[in-house]
């Protein structure tokens, strides 16, 4: 496959997560204490390097079946589960993730904080608050990595677009210091959800023994086809809820 | 103990997430397929497409007609 695809698409993945953490990061940075904001994200890098050091190279040496098999399972369940969330969202059942209110939560939460020093940190509120936010938003990048970049057999590919992604995003974010409002970042969800879905699907039956069709090709017809789906999916919830005796209508609230 | 059991948590919401029928269901398309392409001989790739389709469209209609 061509790197572009992967590129692009491991681009968009992380841009959405980097986006969540910078609004983490500028919340604990502005409200409390930007060094030891700077410190709880310098040790949640370490961390996530060196768990994509140990898990990156092992996961390389797997035979490419079994990889493909494992992690277009895990990929399948990932995507659906942002696509899941996705289709929610775009028909009402679940609120729409907003940056603003997301940032306004976690400012309430840090301006009420007590300032605590712990460790040689000193404000560990911010730290904390920085760390868990970088650390966790990281994870979902690493994963995405990982998974892509393994199973094309091109993890520089899928760094780049990774890297790229985190850049672009912070760099946006130090110039207009504000969490990224604007962003359409549901629908990059919608468009993640339906890529990783599709991929999943791809790597999941090749491992299994499946010859797709048409090969790598097949992707080209898969991507578009889960769109559709998820598509019809969002025409089929909102056409059930503006039915005055549907029942969906009193499930507003979904869980996330 | 806490702490192994917050990991354990951590973990399966990071993979399996909010409805664990849509991984039991992708889990269970997979081995058949496997077993459709080794025992049986059928190129079964169009399996593991119509198990995702149906397993979202379960697990949407699940969360939007709970009450």
């Amino acid at each position: 496959m061509n790197a572009l695809p992967l590129i692009l698409t491991v681009f968009v993945a992380c841009a959405v997560e980097a986006i969540e953490a910078l609004t983490i990061v500028l919340a604990a940075g502005i409200t409390r204490e930007w060094k030891s904001t700077f410190q709880g994200m310098a040790v949640a890098l370490v961390v996530l390097a060196v768990i994509t050091a140990a898990v990156g190279p092992a996961i390389t040496y797997l035979p490419l079946t079994a990889l493909r098999l494992v992690i277009g399972a895990l990929l399948l369940i990932f995507g659906l589960q942002w696509l899941r969330k996705a289709v929610l969202r775009a028909t009402g059942y679940k609120a729409l993730h907003d940056e603003a209110s997301a940032y306004l939560r976690e400012v309430t939460a840090a301006e009420t904080a007590a300032k605590e020093s712990r460790r040689g940190v000193s404000d560990w509120y911010a730290f904390t608050l920085a760390f868990k936010g970088v650390l966790l938003e990281g994870l979902e990048v690493v994963f995405i990595v990982i998974t892509f970049g393994a199973n094309q057999k091109n993890i520089g590919a899928a760094v780049i677009g990774a890297a790229a992604a985190i850049v672009v995003v912070t760099v946006t974010g130090i110039a207009v210091r504000a969490p990224l409002t604007k962003v359409p970042e549901n629908w990059m969800k919608f468009a993640v959800g339906i890529m990783l879905t599709s991929f999943g699907t791809f790597w999941g039956a090749e491992g299994a023994g499946v010859a797709w069709p048409g090969n790598d090709a097949a992707l080209l017809v898969l991507v578009p086809v889960v769109g559709l789906v998820a598509a019809g999916y969002v025409f089929w919830l909102n056409s059930r809820k503006a039915a005055p005796s549907s029942p969906a209508r009193e499930s507003e609230a979904v869980p996330s | 103990m806490n702490r192994i059991k917050a990991f354990g948590a951590f973990w399966y919401d990071f993979v399996v997430g909010d409805d664990w029928h849509v991984a039991a269901l992708i889990v269970a398309g997979l081995a058949l397929t496997a077993i459709l392409v080794h025992a049986a001989g059928v190129n079964a790739w169009w399996l593991l497409p119509l198990v995702a389709f149906a397993a979202l469209g379960w697990s949407l209609h699940r969360a939007t007609a709970r009450k």
